[in-house]
């Protein structure tokens, strides 16, 4: 057995999406952090050749890799540009993902196909003003009026809120937090300004509201009540894209801190004849390889269909941790040049930062995974 | 339309090729392999003439088992089919013509793409081969070309110092350069379905190498370069050791 042998699909995959952000991302992720937006034509692009519906089968228009295949597509998509990555991510592993997971089958075939083509984008709505880290604490509501439901309330730190043409938006209703497919272009729901960001500045953050959104009743996803548990088991997957993002900025980070460092010449000597400098890359590289390890344990695992709830909190937690430690490592070693924005490290750095505190803060990883340890005695069951 | 693309599979650009224990042949470990990028030209030549009309494109490669993947790229593309010429034995250029003459001749072909080269041992000598073999016109290292309706085809060749405008007709061989076209990424889908399209395995008739290879070897290694001195005194010291040390003046 051997768990890391990627098959020739995964592979041609890989080379494909790495082709493409050399080619179409790579050249404009700077511009894309200066203007603080991602251009239609690489948003199009990025729909033409698939890359909206990775992780779904192939009858729902997907393109039938699983989450092991998402994965992939992430770390690359994450080596060019974490903004485009998190468009990404908000829209497929979160957004489309609530539908794709407990929508009806019609609801299933209503929007997943123009979601997994990009003829739609999709996005997230959990997270409220009283409702982050406390994230039951919905307090959007949503009234039935006959077949329909009239939604009332506001959503806050929404990734792609507003581009976004479907938003997966939990509710409350009288049976409890209940998740719907709410169509953006629908009578009462409003996008607020973009968000000024640290970092993915070109991933749209939006506070979106909504006032009396009429919202048919076919629309609701998975049964009254239930909402939460869709929320919960979105996040799982979500959180497992976050890492393999992050696995993609840590191997960049490396390359790029490595050829630097063969370049760069301090007392007549390449500085990585410094052994300052070799010990920042080993501590890079070994961080990085546990990362990519847990992160493809984890999704082998998930596209089998075991339960990754504890495993996904350590990948979004260890990952994110790690990333934040390579990258620090990156700018010290680029020095001066690490700080400059002429290279992309000094945007990575700031880009990295968010990955601790969204999809669930590392505190609350930290609760999700010692609630499990306590439970089992420590017993180890994985 | 019936659209044959011969394909090759070849080492990456960016592997560091070495030569192996027998001194005459590249060691294939470590060696990532790709499509051939001129193939690609003539892969996305295909697929657009399929596109335009009724057609089918089928991908056709000569070599050991380990070439199906490079076939599948050709599939995860957009194309129909793949032929694979089953040999585990290398052939010069002219021994693998054959066996793609061979095998395309009575398939009815309207037209047969290739790359210029195969950037492996750089032959260029593919479309030419073919076009003989066959009996059929060549239109080699195509960079602009339209195939009209009533099967002429115009084409613009790149020749030293300037550019040529050729005609010809169908059935013909025509071999892609850069610039031809802007050859597309395979699609997730079509990289999912690519394990599906059929692949024919043919076996060639046996052919004896008419080109042997005795020896290959690295270029030497560049020596590190000699600041001899600064200014106009540094330029007797130079003119000495051009004479002296490289002996070219």
């Amino acid at each position: 057995m051997n768990l890391f042998e990627f098959s020739e699909e995964q592979n041609m995959l890989r080379d494909m999406v790495r082709e493409f952000v050399n080619e179409e991302v790579k050249p404009v992720a700077g511009q894309i952090d200066e203007n603080e937006e991602i251009p239609q034509d690489l948003i199009k692009k990025i729909g033409e050749v698939g890359l909206f519906g990775t992780v779904f089968p192939e009858e729902y228009g997907g393109g039938g890799f699983g989450e092991v295949g998402y994965c992939i597509a992430q770390e690359e998509m994450a080596r060019g540009c974490l903004s485009t990555a998190t468009m990404i991510g908000a829209h497929m592993s979160i957004g489309t993902n609530a539908i794709f997971l407990g929508g009806t089958e019609e609801l299933k075939q209503k929007y997943l196909p123009k979601l997994c083509s990009g003829e739609m984008l999709g996005a997230f709505g959990l997270t409220e003003a009283t409702a982050g880290s406390d994230s039951f604490n919905v307090r959007t509501r949503a009234e039935q009026d006959g077949d329909d439901w009239i939604l009332n309330g506001e959503k806050l730190w929404i990734t792609n809120g507003g581009i976004a043409d479907v938003v997966s938006v939990f509710a409350r209703t009288e049976r409890g937090v209940t998740a719907f497919a709410v169509e953006t272009k629908w009578d009462g729901y409003h996008a607020g300004p973009k968000e000024k960001k640290m970092g993915i500045r070109g991933s749209a953050t939006n506070a979106i509201t909504f006032d009396n959104v009429r919202v048919p009743g076919e629309n609701m996803i998975g049964p009254n009540g239930r909402g939460f548990l869709i929320a919960m088991k979105t996040l799982d997957a979500g959180r497992l894209g976050l890492g393999a993002c992050c696995v993609g900025a840590a191997k960049e980070l490396i390359e790029l801190s490595t050829q630097y460092a063969k370049e760069r010449k301090q007392f007549d000597e390449p500085i990585s004849h410094f052994q300052a400098v070799q010990f920042m890359l080993a501590e890079m590289w070994a961080i990085t390889y546990a990362m990519e390890s847990i992160v493809y344990r984890t999704a082998v695992d998930y596209d089998a269909g075991k339960k990754i709830a504890t495993q996904s909190a350590a990948v979004k937690y260890l990952c994110s941790e790690g990333l934040d430690k390579v990258v620090d490592m990156a700018v010290q070693i680029h020095g001066g040049m690490g700080y400059s924005r002429e290279l992309p490290i000094e945007r990575m750095y700031r880009d990295s930062r968010i990955n601790r505190i969204f999809e669930g803060t590392n505190e609350i990883q930290k609760l999700v995974i010692s609630h499990d340890v306590l439970r089992r005695n420590g017993a180890w069951n994985v | 339309m019936n659209i044959f693309v011969c394909v090759s599979h070849v080492p990456d650009t960016t592997t560091k090729v070495q030569v192996g224990e027998d001194g005459k042949s590249i060691d294939p470990s470590g060696v990532t392999w790709i499509l051939n990028p001129y193939d690609e030209y003539a892969v996305e030549a295909a697929l657009q003439l399929k596109e335009a009309r009724e057609g089918e494109v089928t991908v056709v490669c000569f070599g050991p088992d380990a070439v199906k993947e490079t076939i599948r790229k050709g599939l995860a593309m957009g194309a129909d089919k793949g032929l694979h010429i089953k040999s585990d034995q290398p052939r010069d250029s002219f021994g693998t013509a054959k066996a793609l003459a061979e095998t395309l001749k009575d398939r009815e072909a309207d037209v047969i793409f290739c790359g210029r080269q195969s950037i492996d041992y750089d032959g260029w000598q593919m479309a030419g081969l073919l076009g003989e073999m066959l009996d059929l016109p060549s239109v080699t290292v195509a960079s602009k070309l339209e195939i009209k309706e009533d099967g002429s085809i115009e084409a613009e060749r790149e020749i030293e110092g300037g550019m040529e405008t050729v005609v010809s007709k169908l059935p013909a061989v025509i071999s892609a350069q850069k610039g031809l076209n802007d050859p597309r990424y395979p699609k997730l889908q079509g990289i999912m379905q690519a394990k599906r399209k059929p692949i024919e395995d043919v076996e060639p008739s046996p052919y004896k190498n008419r080109v042997e290879v005795l020896e290959m070897s690295k270029p030497p290694v560049k020596s590190a370069g000699k600041i001899v001195g600064e200014g106009p005194d540094a330029v007797k010291e130079l003119v000495k050791l051009l004479h002296e040390e490289a002996k070219v003046i």
